[in-house]
């Protein structure tokens, strides 16, 4: 199960809204081992394509360096996909090297509709990919992430 | 000649578990060559055709060795060498 903050969660809706029809990506980080997303971190999508997302390889490089550097990974990585479901493509199973991650899939395909109104509804799901294995997993938005141990 | 490789989580099971190590080789070619003969199997998930693999980031020294030569790229003693795979995707 993914506990994700009400905050956070309408950071990448936003997110995804403000990039549609391109693609949107980023991660939350969060202390390792702690499956607590803290710390919103928005990417720019390099490839700047409506199928398609990768991370700029010298940001990749230098958010995992911060990462490091504060004991942090990457407890959510987010993209969105514009035109199809939030499940996770061929593409998207092949290429999660983050066995640890929440990967979140949001779809902005019904958002549009209605020349360009923002009010339609924007799906928002999560899940496990593991050696090619996709496992859905439930979201639970909370007002505030419950104090760590 | 002494080179620190960061590891990255989803290739850790070639390293047992080792966020990083020591490997040596005055190329990138030779210094994952190297690594190939301590962790078996590794190569193969950084190289394809002779060339580094379309979604997997090397850095030596902060630099992305696309820039610097691919895996002809110099190495020499104390540098630091960062393997990432790209996060990407998509619903192509």
């Amino acid at each position: 199960m993914l506990t994700i903050a009400r905050a956070t969660y309408d950071a990448i809706v936003a997110h995804a809204l403000r990039d549609h029809p391109d693609e949107a990506c980023g991660v939350v980080a969060g202390p390792e081992g702690s499956d607590r997303p803290e710390r919103f971190v928005e990417m720019v999508n390099a490839a700047g394509s409506p199928t398609f997302y990768e991370f700029d390889s010298t940001d990749l490089f230098q958010l995992y360096k911060e990462m490091d550097a504060n004991g942090e990974e990457p407890v959510v990585v987010y993209h969105s996909h514009t035109a199809t479901e939030a499940y996770p493509s061929r593409t998207d199973i092949g290429l999660a090297s983050e066995p640890n991650a929440h990967y979140v899939l949001v779809s902005t395909r019904d958002s549009f509709t209605d020349g360009g109104n923002n009010d339609g509804p924007v799906e928002f799901r999560s899940y496990r990919i593991v050696d090619g294995e996709v496992t859905e997993e439930e979201v639970t938005v909370v007002d505030e992430l419950p104090p760590s141990n | 000649m002494a080179i620190e490789v960061r590891i990255p989580t989803i290739l850790r099971t070639y390293t047992g578990g080792e966020k990083a190590v020591t490997a040596e080789g005055a190329s990138l070619t030779a210094l994952i060559d190297d690594l190939e003969t301590n962790h078996p199997g590794i190569k193969d998930r950084l190289v394809e055709n002779g060339d580094l693999r379309r979604f997997v980031n090397v850095y030596v020294n902060d630099e992305d060795v696309r820039f610097i030569g691919g895996l002809d790229a110099e190495l020499s003693d104390g540098d630091q060498v960062v393997v990432l795979p790209a996060v990407a995707g998509g619903a192509r």
